[in-house]
């Protein structure tokens, strides 16, 4: 068996003891949730933290609270199965709630929390190895090397953002509040992250994501999509999230995201922009479509090849619009049965 | 998941009586359709222990004073060893030892006496990345590994070779120094019959090209071993191994100690499929650090490290002429075959000649010529996967045979059923076939699939069925039959001893214990053990004690591989049970004052049926026995029947007899994204008889969710010398989710060479998947895929083909440049009556 290396783990029971234990042991340190994705990264020797925190017995960072109507705020230890079982999601975010219920298998979305699939590693099948397999390929600068292996001569690292549920949450106008010694802040889902394969994260490694917040649910309507070769446990190749709202029989207000094919959520803009004002029809979709796909670049290091990711991701924009505009039905997202 | 079974009428023409020790060993007054056991769907008697979580895996072992042990790999895929320093490891507090192959003695080694190419940590070369080329016992596995990272080890890299095109574009580097030419292994080839002449006898010839990628067994259980040197200077080895008698013999080899100072126990397996019937580098360096340091020591090996240990599927490149009359028949075969054989030898040879020899046991093939070879490069050895050498020219030949009926305007269910290989005759490479029951494992899956109306005549391929017309998917149907051998008909070395020993010892208790060499790697041959003899004796499997696969206790079986073990093991248990009960029935005769012939054995009595008043329980039976016999231990042994053709090659094929499976799958393919959606796999299988249906159903649909994986993902892909995604999450292989309905019919062809009929179930029934999965998607959109895995980017570019007005066929394009060696010509023996069931050995 692998093993993982030793550290001190620490249960701090309010927020604040956290947050001050991640201010003590600074770089040595790392917050951690379910421990879904950081303990097996642990394993294979991608993080070395000494220390780590533990969230879970954080009452404060557990549950779902207020409605669709004025906006939920859902904490950010509350588990993926949790929130993909939520009525309230379910009904007027169904998004969010695909997503969650996407995430890896029921297993993990039992352990899994909602803030460690937002703060999830990024991924590359040249760096999600054991220390000894990147040892033999030659590491690379996002742990123990220099260079970039997908990318050779690239400044920077091209690992690829694997949340079901970042995509999501930045359609859907999402902001998450982030705490720590220095004290609270509250920005924009899309403010959190960075589009480099290391530096993933645009926030202090101290500061613990407290919780997400969604807008009033207000009219809007929601649809992901993800491909990945098997119906459950595998992380998404591609993952797109679509928003939109009708004002009367046009499109009033659109927004698209697409997930896992660069360091952090793609957002199409330009495509979005295209729907609004627009009647949800075939030959709208095919356009707004290829708009969308133009930006997603996917490289070489995950399932399946690239060439293959970014063809889907113009047929997947198509599939999540014709789903909204009850065109046809949804594909084949939801294989998972929990 | 439905099964079915029924009797046949297709393997009813039989040539000889089955004899004492086959069907024949019913018990006298118990008719064919009363058994008490056999037939059953009996839970396995280690089912418990197994959904409890109770069962002890070699991992689970711990002894007093158990060393962790760890082996540093190489990480290059090619490179000579320099030098190899230890010393900053072996000052690390906690290790005990740390060993390199100078501390073992300078042996090759190799399941194959052809093939002694292995060490178990390499000296002078290293052949891929994970070669072992040390080995550390510490405190604890944490400690095991640090040291293994202070191993300073100095190599010089070679010129990796990593496909067989390389490695034959490259004589100049040698990855081994034997073989039959440089970096080729093995070059093979026979010939039956006059092939040329058969091809111009046919209406339509056909070449086609095929590739099979590689792929790996992927055992929930990860190996492991504990081994313990005793002060007495004897050695014991608990390892997760399909067979502990091989072990035993190459661990004497490799140790250069008595056979009998080791002793070799196979822990109860967490799946094999063949990957577990190696020495391995784990077991041997788990041995010599017992014996230097005085202690247990155990090492578990992580996936990543199964992933190298490996022995899996060969890639195959294959090319197939085969010539057809208008009527669907085969006038004769032609098929090259190039494996991809990796670092070493392993079971390499019979892989070599398995990729040839066991297509003319299906269909009516007069005349047939194979060659075969095997090329080394620098990636894990594969060696026998569940099918061995068979699945990928199965693909082939089916794919092709698809192919031409499509030509020849027949339905491709039709034209198999006509082209059957006559029972009870040899086939052209002088294989003996005895009952088949393939033609009405055909009629039961074609029509519980509905193939009539689902086929539907050949249609214009840009016309593909689909549920809705804005729907992308379109459904497709596909057929395939296949057949496999029930146990290899000779042993890895030469011998003429039993290949199976089974020893039934009975005491007042009532109780009875069965030991045997056999090894259960979930298959369930403990439970068959406790089967068998409940049936004869007429107790209660529950009273049976299976003492299985310990080299100091138990009489020698070869191993648990080629589906030999319920056959094989079954005979020697059935002789032995037959044994006991003789001598049984002698001392309660002699109570009950009647002929012995006259007692039936069951609901744990012995007495006449119709005095059954009197019958005397089972345990007071025995306890007549004993006073009247002495000890009741009784042995059984089962050697096959002596038929290999008379040919060099001809030791490879033979089996005392040949299971069926046809398959029909439907699928739709979304024509966007390239997806394959299975939605109902019907599989038939002659099974011979069903010893236990529930057993045998799990051993089908085990197969055809194996067979999926192969045909729609699994790959053994390498990239810069390395395994790509050596990790369960990123080698992909199905889910429960992938995996559609199963419907599986049993078919019983009461075979004489069989216990009680049975034929085997573990690896047939993966064969007929994987083309038939190829047929069904080119029905849905007209691509044919002549390479598996079939991915989504395949069907997008054969559809873009398509779009483009060409052959919408992906597949390899080229065959390398390579001579075969000169054919050994036999004359075909095609149609040739089997000969009569001979005595077999040990029979008396
Ligand atoms: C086999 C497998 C398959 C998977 N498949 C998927 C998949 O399909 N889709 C997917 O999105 N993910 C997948 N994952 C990853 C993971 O399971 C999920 O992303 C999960 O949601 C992570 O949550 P967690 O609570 O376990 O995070 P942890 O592992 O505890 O943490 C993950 C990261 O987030 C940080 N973190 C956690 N909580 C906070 C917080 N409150 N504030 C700040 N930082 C925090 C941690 O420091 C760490 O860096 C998979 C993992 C595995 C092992
Ligand atoms: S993208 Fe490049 S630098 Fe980043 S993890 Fe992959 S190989 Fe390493």
């Amino acid at each position: 068996m692998i093993r993982l290396p030793a550290f001190t783990y620490l249960a701090p029971r309010t927020l604040d003891d956290a947050a001050a234990a991640m201010a003590s042991h600074g770089a040595e340190a790392m917050l951690v949730a379910g421990g879904t994705d950081l303990y097996p990264n642990m394993k294979r020797r991608q993080f070395e933290p000494t220390v780590l925190v533990g969230l879970r017995a954080i009452r404060d960072l557990q549950g779902v609270r207020g409605g669709a109507r004025d906006g939920i705020t859902i904490g950010a230890g509350t588990t993926l199965s949790a929130v993909a079982a939520h009525r309230e999601i379910i009904a007027h975010y169904p998004a969010l709630a695909t997503a969650a219920g996407l995430v890896s298998s029921p297993q993990l979305r039992n352990m899994g929390t909602l803030g460690g699939n937002v703060c999830v590693d990024t991924r590359c099948n040249y760096y999600n190895q054991s220390y000894e397999w990147r040892k033999a390929v030659g590491f690379c600068m996002k742990k123990d090397g220099a260079i970039c292996l997908v990318a050779p001569g690239s400044p920077r690292c091209w690992a690829v953002s694997s949340s079901d549920t970042a995509p999501v949450l930045w359609s859907l106008g999402a902001r998450v509040r982030l705490s720590s010694t220095a004290g609270e802040r509250t920005i924009p889902v899309e403010a959190l992250y960075r589009d480099d394969g290391i530096e993933y994260l645009a926030k202090q490694p101290g500061e613990i994501l407290t919780d997400v917040l969604l807008p009033a649910a207000d009219g809007w309507r929601s649809a992901y999509l993800k491909l990945r070769r098997r119906g459950s446990f595998d992380f998404p190749v591609l993952g797109v999230a679509v928003a939109l709202r009708m004002d009367g029989r046009v499109v009033g207000d659109a927004r698209i995201v697409i997930g896992a094919v660069a360091s952090q959520p793609r957002p199409a803009p330009a495509a979005a922009a295209a729907l609004v004002g627009e009647r949800l029809g075939r030959e709208l979709i095919t356009r707004v479509a290829d708009l969308a796909a133009g930006p997603a670049k996917p490289l070489d290091n995950t399932d399946f090849t690239h060439p293959y990711r970014k063809k889907m991701t113009r047929v997947f924009v198509a599939r999540a619009l014709a789903s909204l505009a009850g065109l046809e039905p949804a594909g084949r997202p939801a294989e998972e049965v929990a | 998941m439905s099964v079915e079974s029924g009797g046949s009428s297709a393997g009813s023409a039989r040539a000889t009586d089955g004899g004492r020790f086959g069907r024949g060993a019913e018990p006298p007054s118990e008719g064919k359709h009363e058994f008490a056991v056999i037939g059953r769907p009996l839970p396995k008697i280690d089912a418990w222990a197994k959904v409890t979580g109770e069962t002890r895996y070699a991992d689970d072992f711990f002894l007093p004073r158990m060393a962790y042990g760890r082996l540093l790999r190489s990480p290059h895929a090619h490179a000579r060893i320099r030098s190899i320093d230890a010393t900053r490891a072996r000052a690390l507090p906690g290790v005990y030892a740390v060993i390199t192959g100078a501390d073992l003695p300078r042996v090759k080694f190799g399941i194959l006496p052809v093939s002694q190419d292995e060490e178990a940590l390499c000296t002078e070369k290293v052949r891929m990345v994970g070669d072992a080329v040390a080995a550390v016992a510490a405190v604890d596995e944490e400690t095991a590994d640090h040291a293994c990272r202070l191993i300073d080890v100095e190599y010089e890299p070679l010129r990796a070779l990593m496909s067989i095109e390389e490695s034959l574009a490259h004589p100049e580097v040698r990855i081994h120094e034997y073989g039959d030419g440089p970096n080729v292994h093995k070059n093979v080839a026979l010939q039956f019959g006059d092939v040329e002449a058969a091809f111009a006898r046919a209406d339509l010839v056909r070449e086609d090209v095929f590739f099979y990628e590689g792929n790996t067994h992927l055992p929930m259980e990860q190996h492991a071993a504990v081994a313990s040197a005793g002060p007495d200077g004897k050695l014991t080895l608990w390892s997760s191994t399909q067979t502990p008698h091989y072990v035993h013999r190459l661990l004497a080899k490799i140790l250069e100690m008595p056979a009998a100072h080791i002793r070799v126990v196979a822990t109860p397996v967490g799946g094999g499929f063949g990957g577990k019937l190696d020495p391995f580098a784990h077991e041997i360096a788990a041995c010599r650090l017992s014996q230097l340091t005085g202690r247990p020591v155990k090492i578990a090996c992580t996936r990543e490290e199964v992933f190298y240990i490996h022995r899996g599927r060969h890639p195959v490149l294959m090319w197939i002429k085969t010539g057809f009359t208008k009527h669907g028949e085969i006038t004769g075969c032609h098929l090259r075959t190039w494996l991809d054989g990796g670092a070493y030898g392993s079971y390499g040879v019979a892989s070599t000649f398995y990729t040839g020899v066991i297509n003319p046991v299906t269909y009516k093939i007069p005349v047939y010529k194979f060659e075969g070879a095997r090329v080394f490069t620098n990636k894990p050895p594969c060696g026998p996967k569940r099918g061995h050498g068979t699945p990928q020219p199965r693909f082939a030949l089916e794919c092709q045979i698809d192919k031409a009926a499509e030509q020849l305007g027949l339905d491709p269910a039709e034209m198999r059923k006509r082209i059957l290989a006559e029972p009870f005759t040899k086939t052209a490479n002088h294989l003996t076939v005895t009952t088949i029951g393939l033609g009405e494992c055909i009629d039961r899956v074609v029509e519980a699939s509905g193939w009539r109306a689902k086929w539907g005549g050949w249609r214009s391929q840009s016309e593909g069925a689909s549920a809705a017309p804005s729907d992308n998917r379109r459904r497709g149907v596909g057929i395939a039959c296949s057949a496999y051998l029930t146990g290899a008909g000779t042993a890895v070395y030469w011998n003429s001893m039993p290949h199976s020993g089974v020893i039934v010892r009975a005491d007042r208790s009532g109780g009875v214990a069965v030991l045997c060499g056999a090894t259960d790697i979930g298959q369930g041959s403990d439970s068959i053990l406790a089967y068998l003899p409940a049936e004869i004796l007429g107790i209660d499997p529950k009273d049976v004690h299976v003492h299985p696969a310990d080299t100091s206790l138990t009489p020698v079986d070869l191993g648990s591989y080629s589906s030999r073990v319920t056959l094989m093991c079954g005979m020697a248990a059935i002789q032995a049970s037959q044994r006991l009960r003789e001598v049984v029935a002698r001392a309660v005769a002699r109570k009950l004052e009647v002929d012995p012939g006259a007692l039936a054995f069951r609901e744990r009595k012995v007495g006449v049926p119709d005095d059954w008043e009197k019958a005397v329980d089972f345990a007071q039976a025995v306890e007549l026995a004993e006073a009247m016999h002495g000890v009741l231990a009784f042995a059984g042994s089962y050697a096959p029947p002596k038929r290999a053709g008379k040919y060099k090659g001809g030791g490879v094929g033979p089996s005392p007899c040949y299971s069926y499976s046809a398959c029909v799958v439907e699928l739709s393919v979304d024509e966007e994204t390239g997806e394959i959606e299975l939605h109902d796999v019907w599989i038939g299988h002659d099974i011979g008889r069903a010893l236990n249906p529930l057993l045998v159903e799990g051993q089908v649909e085990g197969s055809v969710y194996m067979g999926i994986g192969e045909a729609l993902m699994e790959g053994q892909v390498f990239r810069n010398g390395v395994h790509k995604q050596p990790s369960l999450l990123e080698y992909k292989s199905p889910t429960t989710l992938e995996t559609p309905e199963i419907h599986t019919f049993l078919v019983e062809t009461d075979d004489p060479e069989g216990p009680f009929g049975a034929k085997e179930a573990g690896q047939g029934p993966l064969l007929p998947v994987i083309p038939a999965i190829a047929n069904a998607v080119y029905h849905a959109v007209g691509v044919r895929c002549d390479e598996v895995p079939i991915t989504p980017e395949m069907i997008l570019k054969g559809l873009e083909l398509r779009r483009r007005g060409k052959a919408a066929r992906v597949g390899p394009e080229r065959i390398p440049r390579f001579t075969f060696k000169e054919p050994v010509v036999v004359e075909s023996a095609f149609g040739q009556p089997a000969d009569a069931i001979a005595v077999r050995p040990f029979a008396q």
